[in-house]
């Protein structure tokens, strides 16, 4: 059944965002990832305007954070003080964001920004996930079996410590400057309104390694901030853009929530490590795919536009 | 407010073909329908044109769409990537442009006359905002404005046009889901001994309408609002699945 996408400006079989929601969801699921990684590149490659797939994205990500942000709220794994000092870099950084989209879209620049981000973006993430989950691996099997992840010396702590200032964070039990929270949520900011991501995959190791807060309850804390930014995001593409597309954006999240929940029970089959090499191999692979687009020559190498763009 | 609209284009058209001839029209055609509507479920459409001609001759037609300014960019290799590097702006490109015709256009017209009724996408030839540009370099971005738009099925030049006997014609108009919106306008020509005869002006007009048209205007108009729908529908559609799922 087709469905004409009234900002995307494109007729589309209701069942392709549908079945892209339902997958992208099934890795939700697993990984605890908003999966705009995956979908913005996807969306892209079925021939929504870039402009549109990045400010729909983020709409749909407010979605399928609140649903994924109240199970986590339930069993107390949101640090609100956290996420609000997060969430003030965050909603600074998606600003600052949306106005270099707006400014590389009238340069004719953005679709290589977007496509440069995510092969710069996904190769550090995908590399640091790869090393470290490969890691923990090989030290599972000379460490007894029962000790969490979660207690390894937090080395790269030091930062966060040696910034001025002091901020106590009950929930995570850290007493850090708040400094690092708000740059690591400015960062993500900004490229959730350059990339069309949540930034759960940034956000989260960031969190870990750079803020040192305890695994249990960084994806809460982390879900919870991107309600906030990506609403905030989405906002501002439809002020400024005018790119955010209603119909796409409720097809998605339909097949979204339905994948989340598949998702988290084939999760809870796996062994966490596995996991994460499988999430780290699936961005590598995305990462690759967006650099052979940027350095094979294109079949076409013009491309037009008329003035307004989203009209 | 509709008749005068039409009447003001049958005078344009009386204008442009010369007096003489308008008073004895030797090519009447309609087309199936004077608005295209880009519904909920518009997948693309098809417009039939009939019509009948006074005497012999072939039959030429044009529709072509709003016209705008456009810009066309060319990738370069810069640093191993390739990006948008040159551009170029035309003025005044039909967003749609079909000509149909009963026999190849450049067998049946001048290319002077055609030309002179801007019949073809050699007459079309638009114009760069930059007139201090090489025409190597125009015919560079020219040709691959032509191509883009084909390739999207925005424009084609087919002889489409049958006749069913001597004097009754048809042919089928495609018009793509992308389609731009707009005022349309379907000219058809009675082509003689290489010139042209007679015309007729049809107006056509695609919008879009119902559950569509109303989500683009309000995105468009009321950005703001739409802005805090779109956050709205997203956190209760959310919060809707945590609740619904809680229980599984």
């Amino acid at each position: 059944m087709n469905l004409y996408l009234p900002i995307a400006e494109m007729s589309l079989n209701m069942l392709i965002p549908i079945a892209l929601g339902a997958g992208v969801g099934i890795l939700t699921g697993m990984f605890g990832v908003g999966g705009g990684f995956l979908m913005t590149p996807s969306l892209i490659f079925i021939g929504v305007p870039p402009a549109v797939a990045v400010a729909t994205e983020a709409m749909k990500i407010v979605g399928s954070s609140v649903s994924g942000v109240l199970a986590h709220w339930r069993r107390g794994n949101v640090d609100v003080k956290m996420g609000a000092v997060l969430l003030l870099g965050g909603l600074v950084g998606s600003f600052f964001g949306v106005q270099i989209f707006s400014w590389l879209r009238s340069l004719g620049q953005i679709d290589v920004v977007i496509a440069l981000l995510y092969v710069v973006v996904l190769g550090i993430v995908g590399s640091m996930m790869f090393v470290e989950s490969i890691r923990s691996v090989l030290r599972a099997r000379n460490v007894p079996e029962g000790t969490p992840a979660d207690l390894r010396p937090r080395d790269r702590v030091s930062l966060a410590q040696r910034l001025p200032g002091r901020m106590v964070f009950r929930r995570s039990r850290l007493v850090v400057s708040p400094i690092m929270p708000f740059g690591v949520g400015a960062l993500v900011g900004i490229l959730s309104a350059l990339m069309g991501v949540g930034g759960g995959f940034i956000m989260v190791p960031a969190m870990i390694y750079l803020i040192g807060m305890p695994t249990k309850v960084v994806i809460g804390t982390s879900l919870f901030q991107i309600i906030f930014v990506t609403a905030n995001t989405a906002f501002l593409q439809s002020v400024t853009n005018h790119t955010v597309d209603l119909m796409l954006a409720l097809m998605l999240l339909l097949g979204g929530v339905i994948g989340a929940q598949v998702g988290s029970w084939l999760g809870a089959k796996l062994k966490a490590e596995q996991l994460r090499i499988g999430l780290a191999a699936l961005v590598l692979a995305v990462c690759f795919k967006m650099a052979l687009g940027l350095v094979l020559e294109p079949d076409e190498l013009y491309s037009y536009a008329t003035k307004a763009g989203g009209h | 407010m509709r008749r005068l609209f039409l009447a003001m284009l049958a005078l344009a058209c009386a204008v442009a073909v010369g007096p003489a001839r308008a008073a004895h029209p030797e090519i009447d055609a309609d087309l199936s329908d004077h608005v295209i509507a880009i519904t909920t479920g518009f997948t693309g459409s098809n417009l039939l044109l009939f019509g009948a001609t006074q005497g012999e001759g072939d039959v030429v037609m044009v529709v072509s769409g709003p016209k705008s300014d456009l810009t066309i960019r060319r990738k370069d290799r810069h640093m191993g990537i390739w990006l948008n590097a040159a551009g170029m702006t035309f003025h005044d490109v039909p967003s749609f442009y079909a000509v149909l015709s009963s026999k190849p256009l450049k067998d049946i017209l001048e290319p002077q006359e055609a030309a002179q009724h801007g019949i073809g996408f050699d007459a079309l030839c638009p114009q760069p905002a930059d007139s201090k540009v090489p025409p190597e370099t125009v015919a560079g971005y020219q040709e691959a404005l032509f191509r883009l738009k084909k390739d999207q099925g925005l424009y084609f030049e087919e002889p489409g046009i049958r006749f069913q006997g001597p004097r009754l014609f048809r042919a089928n108009v495609h018009f793509p889901a992308i389609v731009p919106v707009g005022e349309f306008r379907a000219m058809v020509y009675l082509v003689k001994d290489g010139k042209v005869v007679s015309a007729k002006d049809t107006p056509l007009v695609v919008s879009k309408v119902g559950m569509g048209a109303q989500v683009h205007y309000f995105a468009n108009e009321y950005a703001a609002a739409y802005g805090a729908l779109a956050i709205v529908l997203s956190v209760m559609a959310g919060w809707l699945a945590g609740v619904i799922f809680r229980k599984v």
